[in-house]
């Protein structure tokens, strides 16, 4: 029985040395362990691990390749859905889509597709020696389509839209394509190089052109790509850019970032490597207050920079938004987390720079309306936590800046852009997807979106 | 890459540099500022717009070295260009938007110092072009570090020199030169000032005595300067305000300049550490 066989463990950097460096944490299977774990598919007629796929990679069909030893051939299976395995492979919340959906995951240990797709993804790419998966597709439509933002979304509505024949430019406002998966997850769990880099270039070599260091609402308006550079439809997949912050005292004092920032600072900006001339301070103690992915990268990187690291979060560990396996390597590496803890004050020293973070103890009262028990201080349980730097991990929301320069698009009162479910916005030929609808969601459910508005921008220009 | 089409040295660490971005110029207005990076390694410098050239497609820059970062900028010659230029970025100046029967109604005073001279230029030539009456205060140490005199002298109706050392112009600060002005009986109903921040605050405090309303253009950290890593935050009037996007220009007597100086020190040692252990790349790579 295929299902006797127990998951395959991943190998990873040890804790105690990778805490200290900023390789990737997880080693990968070789081939042999992947055909192993690819022999415990139980390929069930009706797949549920493909219908909670964001983007149905046909994920018993690519498993069975690998059973097989093919790589290339399981390569193929998914990339007719997704241009992005390897990023995908590493940073989806498999335990909650594919994985989560498991038959073998209601008895035992579900099917380590993650890790298989990241293997296929890999494993192509080294044998092909830089060669593009798929190749430039053929330009059979006349149509030029704009896509404004290379993150996921981005990337996914380009690379469907110039499968099926369109012109396709997508605007990038950094120096360097890829967006959050560039500037927002650190390298120890996406080699930028390696990997990013190599996936971004497949949707170049469908024949996307990628122009950076535009930013749409100044550097040109949306209103500009239709009337000036002949777009005939334009995707926005801007994402949620915009750090918030807690509005308590002290929040200006030097030494408070947002998690932005210090992201930024070392994953697009490389701060962490001497080579490179944008500074970064981590300091002898940092506090990173939230509870989600951000904030897991935000003190697994401060850890790296030499910091004792502590996570800040007001409900307890059950609640924690992140996934598992990030707090898990977080918890591994040392870094320390202090739940039912919520700040009230960042305190300063006599310069102006932070010197402690002071807290209130928090305990769980009645459940709110998203069904998590709401957060509730005890009176009179302030402490202090001494600390050089706090970095702030309360979430993102979209950037305003093309709402409010593009007319007849609206956007709801949290700056969500508004757009139905194909991604079609309040301005005919305008779609958007990702976390710039959605707010600050999952680099898979971003791909969903813009491959969802690539079919319906098809549709609308086949009906123009 | 943007193209240096032309470079020359205005003082001996002060460059103005012509670069090719067509973009950046034709979507460009007075107020706005660009970023650029140098090569790979770079850091992203923000740097104030001294002239838009919409038809020839380029923009001016100016850069004062003062550290690694603006001391490869500098030493990049005629010729070569950046990897990296982007923009424009951040609000345009409030007066763009004004109807023009209001604007006829103002009468400015530009208050410049240092390398703010240069961002000055261009929103006096906007003004001059739509008839608005301007006068312009421009501060050195001392007469060898005045730049943009000749362009200012032929762009405004008056131009009042002031160096701390008495040799040019009016012996004192840019400050101490606008009250001998209202002393002598003019008046203003719109003050900007840009330079230094230290010279930001006491202008603002000045000009908040004379009842002088007054505009600042905060030059504060960056990093990406699209409002994504609030860098940049400013208190204006109680608030939090990110000087890249909702900037950079605010009301000068609604800025805490304390918190902007000692915010804008952030990375001070690193900075030191970097000047004195970076060797200029420039040249060598190539």
């Amino acid at each position: 029985m295929a299902n006797r066989i127990p998951r395959v463990p991943v190998r990873e950097q040890d804790p105690k040395v990778r805490a200290h460096n900023f390789e990737e944490v997880c080693l990968g299977y070789n081939l042999e362990e992947a055909m192993l774990e690819a022999s415990r598919c139980l390929h069930c007629k009706n797949p549920r691990c493909v219908t909670a796929c964001p983007v149905q990679v046909q994920i018993p069909d690519f498993i069975a390749k690998v059973a097989e030893g093919d790589v290339a051939g399981a390569a193929a299976v998914i990339a007719k859905d997704s241009s992005l395995p390897a990023v995908c492979g590493r940073v989806c919340p498999q335990e909650t889509q594919c994985e989560g959906s498991c038959i073998l995951g209601v008895k035992g240990e579900p099917v380590a597709i993650g890790k298989l797709e990241r293997f296929v993804a890999d494993e192509s790419r080294r044998t092909a020696a830089g060669k593009s998966l798929e190749g430039k597709a053929c330009r059979t439509r006349p149509e030029k389509v704009a896509v404004i933002g290379s993150g996921p979304a981005g990337l996914a509505c380009a690379a469907d839209l110039a499968k099926m024949g369109y012109g396709v430019t997508i605007f990038e406002a950094l120096h360097k394509a890829g967006g959050v998966l560039e500037y927002g997850i650190p390298e120890f769990r996406l080699p930028k190089e390696v990997v990013l880099k190599g996936e971004v270039d497949d949707v170049r070599a469908l024949g996307v052109e990628i122009e950076t260091d535009v930013i749409v609402g100044r550097t040109i308006t949306v209103d500009q790509l239709f009337d000036e550079e002949g777009f005939s439809a334009v995707f926005i997949g801007t994402g949620a850019g915009l750090p918030r912050f807690m509005g308590i005292p002290g929040e200006n004092l030097n030494g408070v970032f947002s998690a932005n920032e210090f992201l930024t600072r070392n994953n697009l900006m490389k701060a962490f490597r001497d080579d490179y001339l944008t500074p970064i301070r981590a300091g002898k103690k940092v506090c990173v207050v939230g509870g989600g992915n951000v904030a897991m990268d935000a003190a697994r990187t401060a850890l790296r920079l030499g910091a004792d690291t502590s996570i800040i979060y007001r409900r307890t560990e059950v609640e924690l938004p992140a996934r598992r396996e990030e707090v898990h390597h977080a918890k591994e590496e040392g870094v320390d987390f202090q739940m039912l803890c919520n700040p009230v004050e960042v305190l300063g020293d006599e310069k102006g720079w932070v010197r402690a973070l002071r807290c209130i103890r928090m305990e769980l009262g009645e459940p709110d309306e998203s069904g998590r028990r709401s957060p509730v201080p005890i009176p009179g349980s302030e402490f202090e936590i001494p600390a050089e730097t706090v970095i702030m991990a309360l979430g993102t929301s979209p950037n305003p800046l093309i709402a409010n320069t593009t007319g007849g698009l609206d956007a709801n009162r949290r700056g969500c852009l508004v757009a139905d479910e194909q991604g079609a916005t309040t301005r005919p030929g305008v779609f958007a997807g990702g976390d710039a609808v959605t707010g600050a969601a999952t680099v898979i459910l971003a791909m969903g979106a813009g491959r969802t508005a690539a079919a319906a921008i098809d549709k609308y220009l086949k009906n123009k | 890459m943007y193209e240096i089409i032309k470079k020359e040295m205005l003082t001996p660490l002060i460059s103005r540099m012509v670069v090719a971005a067509p973009r950046v110029a034709s979507a460009a207005l007075p107020g706005q500022f660009l970023m650029v990076r140098v090569d790979e390694k770079g850091e992203r410098i923000p740097l104030t717009i001294s002239d838009i050239d919409a038809k020839n497609g380029t923009v001016t820059i100016v850069t004062q070295e003062v550290g690694a970062s603006t001391r490869d900028i500098n030493a990049l010659p005629q010729g070569a260009g950046f990897l990296d230029v982007v923009g424009p970025l951040g609000q345009a100046s409030d007066f763009v938007k004004l109807p023009q029967e209001q604007l006829a109604q103002m009468r400015y005073v530009f208050i410049a110092g240092g390398v703010g001279t240069a961002p000055v230029y261009p929103q006096v030539k906007w003004l001059k072009a739509h008839g608005v009456a301007v006068d312009v205060i421009i501060g050195a140490r001392t007469r060898d570090l005045f730049i943009y005199v000749d362009e200012m002298r032929a762009a405004c109706d008056h131009l009042f020199l002031c160096t701390d050392d008495g040799s040019e112009g009016f012996h004192g600060l840019v400050t101490a030169r606008l009250e001998a002005l209202y002393a002598e009986g003019k008046r203003y109903t719109q003050a900007v000032a840009i330079g230094p921040m230290i010279m930001m605050k006491f202008a603002a405090a000045t000009c908040r005595k004379l009842e002088l309303p007054v505009i600042v253009s905060l030059n504060t950290l960056m990093v990406d300067g699209t409002g994504m890593c609030g860098a940049c935050r400013v208190s204006v009037g109680g608030k939090t305000r990110f000087a890249c996007v909702d900037g950079p220009e605010f009301d000068g007597w609604e800025v805490d300049f304390d918190e902007a100086m000692r915010r804008q020190g952030q990375y001070r040692n690193e900075e030191q550490e970097a000047r004195e252990h970076h060797e200029c790349r420039i040249g060598r790579d190539k």
